[in-house]
């Protein structure tokens, strides 16, 4: 078939299809085009939070090796001379020096470094949220979970890539973050040393790890980065995106409108967009002004060290940990540290493996395209909440010290409080959480039997007043109640049909205990069914 | 192509009812099916469209004009010339006009491309079907017949000698990538116990480079000093600083509840450890009505007069105290080596 | 706010306040109120070491003691000297309001003039720190370089890298040094007030405090240059974090808000 039509359009075929005919003859484009072309994307500003984090990504790599151009990643100690006058004569490592030089001397340098900054903070943020919004409307459930790991895995490589970049400037806050670093792989038990020693080259904080740093920064980190982004992306194309439910949206389909041209223009501009707020917001605010900090010294430091803010949480974890320590047969478990550094992954695993468990839980092995609104998955939404809320407890944590100076508190308190918070919080969010998802049930319930309230008050003939109740239209009741309504799981019958007595395990007992908290009475309030609403409006009207 | 292509007589009829309605009238709650499409108003009024067309055009104009201005302000601007712009104030000029510009330019070209996307392309929702991921049956059984055809053909089942070598040399390669890593750095030997203080040598005061006297240093003074003969030239000055920074308070020899730190003390100047036992942070907020000592890391609280005790905080052990004297000529030296290892603890520490 | 504190930190504003406190109490005092005449006669001396007491007694003794040797509600001021004096009381400091974790910055309420008196009180208590002179605390050809690494190892772990303030324990703090007068820098590093730890000359040298104090005016005053833009309070990353979030993230948001929204239909009534 090829053939054929390609010499019947040799002789007259513009430049372009040429070009596209030589290509498809070798990379077989026309069939990826035609499944591809106008494919179709749903529209809702939530999806674009995704395309925030890939597009800052892009940023962080074209300014990244502009900055490459001119950074010097070695610890070489050297003496400033350069034009920044309160350091003049300071001694200092290149790379700090360097560092020095992009800012003041390299026209438009300051600004690359601080786009480079910015972007990378609003790319941990999007990640985070871009994170929320897939678990709040359940859009991690099969067949994303996979999808849902690579996201994740990005999330927290992109921190540790974060954390490697502001260290390699070399200046007295970000060594005081690789001091910490230091001190926290020592309370490794057993190979804690050997592995600081390895990292650093020696003793902390040696001539290595910059130029060790700086080809994880950027080569290591964004290159498994740029992998697992690409096959993210490819995942997301394959599954085709979810919607969210509404009239003419349904689980076998997708309703939107097609990359060419929609899509094509919308997010291709939204690139520009992002691009050109970091750029502003770069022009306008300073980041990280490593020339207010001096060069790093082991032995000075500031108050207010802080690390950027996705570290903000470790940081909490590290800053209220009671000093623990024990000393065993010559030995020490550095408890007050080594605990923080389990606890931190653990918390972050809790919600990366969160749709195995609830789709073991559930016993749902379906396919899922249509979003939950978050308020029809009440245990859901609530653990989202409870773990946002350790989350954001461990942020201020680790912000205690600034807390304490704005609020005009004490540091002590704080501490406690977060201490106590950590447990406290998450618990009684994820109990509010829970009640305000419930009630909103009940108010889409009201709403779709007794209507839209619409402020108008009617005087009956016989004097009472009543206020008038709008029927909602087919859309909106389709709409409010189409979600799916699961019941718990039941354990087996203890006898068997032959009587012969079964114990069910207690891992299955475990599974209906929490496939009741999901699902069981109390938690959902049943959606009205088409009974209820016929009574109802075959009645007075009015309620 | 654009909806305003479409013949104006053949809109109306796409509004009709729903696409696919599939509502019966006994299911008040059923999919009414997609709704039907609503022209904008750049769809059936061309001024409008026009209008739409201009303000994508102007967006893309202004873009190339900031761009001049990126250029324009590149050569022009000194990159050490600093203005005043409220509210933001004294900022580079050259930083602010490049950032201005180039973010005027790139969000220009932006808004174009969406606003020409919004208002002119197609709106039209459209729906497509979509295509479960898992195979059929069949595709599976012909997978898993190719799949035990292939495992047959090899025999690495049936020949276990060969698959066991293969598992146990693959195993075993990537050990020489681990024992490439070992000259990452030495191994800790005693490197942590030990740091540039020894007998005899006198505490030298970081601010003036002077040597110590006891009467230099009053009640309620704090003062950094380091050993003498370290030179911040020294290639392992950062090394050896990181250990040795010392902090020196004078107190009142009644206020010192420990007996071994009285002890240690000369004329009631104690010298501790600078670098936190947590993880290392050089610690010197010092109160010094209270005699506390605070972390600005990680807020551990350490009590000078008691022995450099924790009191607050996630530090595990005390500060190290540094045994000092007064020596002939009337300066403070240390009298040996700290006795236990300075900063974070670790697993040999014991 | 900053036109202000520019101005107070201008090297005649000293004088100016002066000026007007010798006017209100009387040209009586002309004579001896400046800092600087330490030398002034011995009756002009006592005269106004008579003067301060009698403005201790009011405004001090009811916490530090008749005699200035502290009670359970103040220290002793035996020894403290007019710089102690000077700082505290031309900060606002004290009289102190309340008792609380620490005496807060707040408005004076002495004239230069009375202040000087009451130094020369209780310099007469026993012997302290002097008032320093200009010369002592003007920056002028200090080494501001050599002050930031001087600021770095002694200042910065409290007061932060460019002297923006600080946590201590228990709901002590350390003030920023925004508009603080370089007189006053210089007689809280001898003096130590309260919970700060003191540096004397024999620790810090007078050319170390004129370098630090130097360099705080570099990178610390309403002329301080930020190059790249808002300094966000200087505070570091907690502050650039929630930059980043409410306008970085917010401003894209609302974007992308702008991006997916429906187009306005033309509604046919």
């Amino acid at each position: 078939m090829s053939t054929a039509s390609a010499s019947d359009n040799r002789r007259k075929a513009p430049a372009g299809e040429r070009v596209a005919d030589w290509a498809d003859g070798r990379l077989g484009i026309y069939s990826l085009a035609k499944a591809n072309m106008r494919k179709i994307f749903p529209d809702h500003w939530s999806f674009m939070l995704g395309e925030v984090c890939l597009y800052s990504f892009v940023i962080i790599i074209l300014t990244g090796v502009y900055l490459t151009m001119f950074f010097h990643p070695s610890m070489n100690e050297v003496v400033y001379h350069g034009s920044y006058t309160p350091l003049q004569g300071v001694q200092m490592s290149e790379a700090f020096r360097s560092t020095l030089n992009i800012s003041f001397d390299v026209r438009g340098g300051l600004l690359i470094r601080q786009i480079h900054h910015w972007a990378a903070l609003i790319f941990l943020a999007g990640m985070f949220v871009h994170m929320m919004r897939v678990f709040f409307t359940g859009a991690f459930r099969k067949p994303r979970e996979v999808n849902w790991l690579f996201g994740f895995l990005l999330f927290v490589l992109g921190m540790f890539t974060g954390f490697t970049g502001y260290s390699l400037p070399d200046d007295l806050l970000s060594g005081t973050g690789v001091r910490f670093m230091e001190g926290a792989i020592l309370s490794v038990p057993i190979v804690g040393t050997y592995i600081s020693m390895f990292l650093f080259g020696g003793e902390f904080p040696g001539s290595d790890f910059v130029p060790r740093f700086f080809s994880i920064h950027v080569l290591l980190l964004p290159g498994i980065m740029l992998g697992l982004l690409v096959a993210h992306l490819i995942l997301v194309f394959y599954h085709k995106h979810t919607q969210f439910p509404g009239p003419g949206k349904k689980n076998e389909n997708v309703v939107g409108m097609p990359l060419l041209p929609v899509y094509m223009a919308k997010a291709g501009g939204f690139f520009f967009l992002v691009f050109g707020v970091i750029a502003a917001i770069a022009a306008i605010a300073t980041i990280n002004p490593i020339w207010a900090m001096g060069p790093y010294r082991p032995d000075q430091v500031s108050t207010g060290a802080q690390p950027d803010w996705y570290m903000g949480f470790a940081e909490g974890l590290i800053r209220v940990m009671p000093g623990w320590e024990i000393n065993v047969w010559g030995h020490t478990f550095v408890l007050g540290v080594f605990i923080p550094l389990v606890i931190f992954p653990l918390v972050l695993g809790a919600i990366a493996v969160y749709p195995f468990i609830e789709s073991w839980v559930t016993g749902d092995k379906r396919e899922h395209h249509l979003l939950d609104r978050p308020r029809n998955a009440p245990t859901r939404t609530a653990f989202g909440a409870a773990w946002i809320a350790a989350y954001f407890v461990m942020l201020v944590g680790g912000g205690n010290d600034l807390w304490a100076t704005h609020f005009h508190l004490s540091i002590n308190a704080i501490t406690w409080f977060v201490r106590v918070g950590f447990f406290v919080v998450p618990v009684l969010t994820f109990i509010a959480t829970k009640r305000i998802c419930l009630g909103l049930q009940r108010r889409d319930k009201d709403k779709v039997l007794h209507g839209r309230e619409t402020g108008i008050i009617k005087r009956l003939p016989h004097g009472e007043f009543i206020e008038v109740h709008e029927p909602l239209s087919q859309d909106q009741l389709h709409t409010l109640t189409s979600h799916e309504q699961p019941k718990p799981l039941e354990l087996e019958p203890e006898v068997d049909e032959n009587g012969v007595a079964r114990k069910a395990s207690a891992t299955q007992r475990l599974r209906v205990k929490l496939s009741k908290g999901y699902y069981g009475e109390g938690n959902q309030i049943p959606k009205p069914t088409v009974q209820e609403y016929e009574e109802i409006t075959s009645g007075h009207g009015h309620h | 192509m654009s909806s305003q292509d479409i013949p104006e007589e053949t809109l109306p009829s796409a509004q009709g009812a729903h696409e696919g309605a599939v509502a019966t009238a006994g299911d008040p709650f059923a999919d009414p099916g997609l709704p039907p499409h609503e022209h904008r108003i750049q769809d059936i009024d061309e001024q409008a469209a026009r209008r739409s067309e201009r303000v994508v055009a102007m967006l893309f104009t202004l873009s190339m004009l900031a761009t001049v201005g990126f250029i324009a302000s590149y050569v022009t601007l000194p990159v050490d010339k600093n203005i005043y712009v409220f509210p933001i104030g004294h900022i580079s000029a050259l930083n602010f006009a490049l950032g201005l510009t180039l973010g005027v330019a790139l969000f220009c070209i932006g808004a174009g491309a969406v606003h020409w996307a919004r208002t002119l392309m197609s709106d039209v929702e459209v729906a497509d079907d979509r295509h479960p991921i898992e195979a059929s049956p069949e595709v599976k059984a012909k997978v898993m017949d190719d799949f035990r055809q292939g495992a047959e053909e090899s025999g690495l089942g049936r020949r276990k000698l060969i698959r066991n070598t293969m598992f146990g040399a693959l195993a075993l390669l990537p050990l020489s990538a681990v024992v490439l890593f070992r000259d990452l750095g030495p191994l800790p030997g005693t490197k942590l116990r030990k740091t540039a203080w020894s007998e005899g040598k006198m505490l030298i005061n970081q601010n003036t480079m002077q040597p110590l006297r006891p009467e230099d240093v009053q009640v309620g003074s704090l003062t950094f000093a380091m050993p003498e003969g370290m030179k911040e030239e020294d290639h392992d000055f950062q090394q050896e600083i990181a250990k040795a920074a010392l902090m020196i308070v004078r107190l009142r020899p009644e206020n010192i509840k420990d007996k071994r730190s009285l002890d240690w003390s000369a004329d009631g100047i104690v010298a501790y450890s600078k670098i936190c036992t947590h993880v290392g942070c050089p610690i010197s907020l010092y109160e010094q009505q209270t005699h506390h000592v605070l972390c600005p890391c990680h807020q551990s609280t350490f009590d000078l007069s008691d022995g450099g005790r924790v009191i607050f905080g996630p530090a595990g052990h005390a500060l190290p105290q540094l045994r000092i004297k007064v020596n002939d000529k009337g300066y403070l030296e240390a009298m040996g080596d700290f006795s236990e290892p300075v900063g974070p603890a670790f697993w040999e520490r014991g | 706010m900053k036109k202000l504190s520019a101005r107070r930190r201008h090297p005649l504003a000293a004088v100016v306040v002066l000026l007007f406190a010798l006017a209100v109490t009387g040209g009586l005092y002309a004579a001896f109120a400046p800092a600087d005449t330490a030398k002034a006669d011995d009756s002009a001396q006592s005269l106004a070491i008579e003067e301060g007491k009698k403005l201790y007694s009011v405004g001090c003794a009811s916490c530090h003691g008749t005699g200035g040797q502290g009670t359970s509600d103040g220290p002793s001021l035996i020894g403290v000297g007019a710089a102690a004096v000077d700082f505290q009381v031309a900060t606002g400091r004290m009289p102190l309001q309340q008792q609380g974790a620490q005496a807060p910055r707040k408005k004076v309420i002495y004239s230069q003039a009375e202040i000087d008196q009451l130094g020369a009180y209780i310099a007469s208590l026993g012997a302290g720190p002097a008032v320093p002179s200009k010369s002592q605390y003007s920056p002028d050809g200090a080494d501001i370089a050599k002050g930031g690494e001087l600021f770095r190892t002694n200042c910065a772990q409290c007061h932060n890298f460019t002297g923006k303030g600080g946590a201590l324990s228990n709901g002590k703090y350390a003030p920023t040094l925004e508009g603080v007068k370089p007189k006053h820098i210089y007689e809280a590093m001898q003096t130590g007030p309260q919970n700060m730890p003191s540096f004397p000359d024999t620790t810090m040298s007078e050319k170390n405090k004129k370098d630090i104090i130097a360099y705080l005016g570099e990178v610390n005053s309403d002329k301080t240059k930020s190059p790249g833009g808002l300094e966000l309070g200087g505070l570091g990353p907690v502050s650039e974090g929630l930059f980043a979030w409410i306008f970085g993230l917010g401003a894209l948001v609302a974007v992308a808000i702008w991006v997916a929204a429906r187009t306005a239909k033309a509604k046919k009534s």
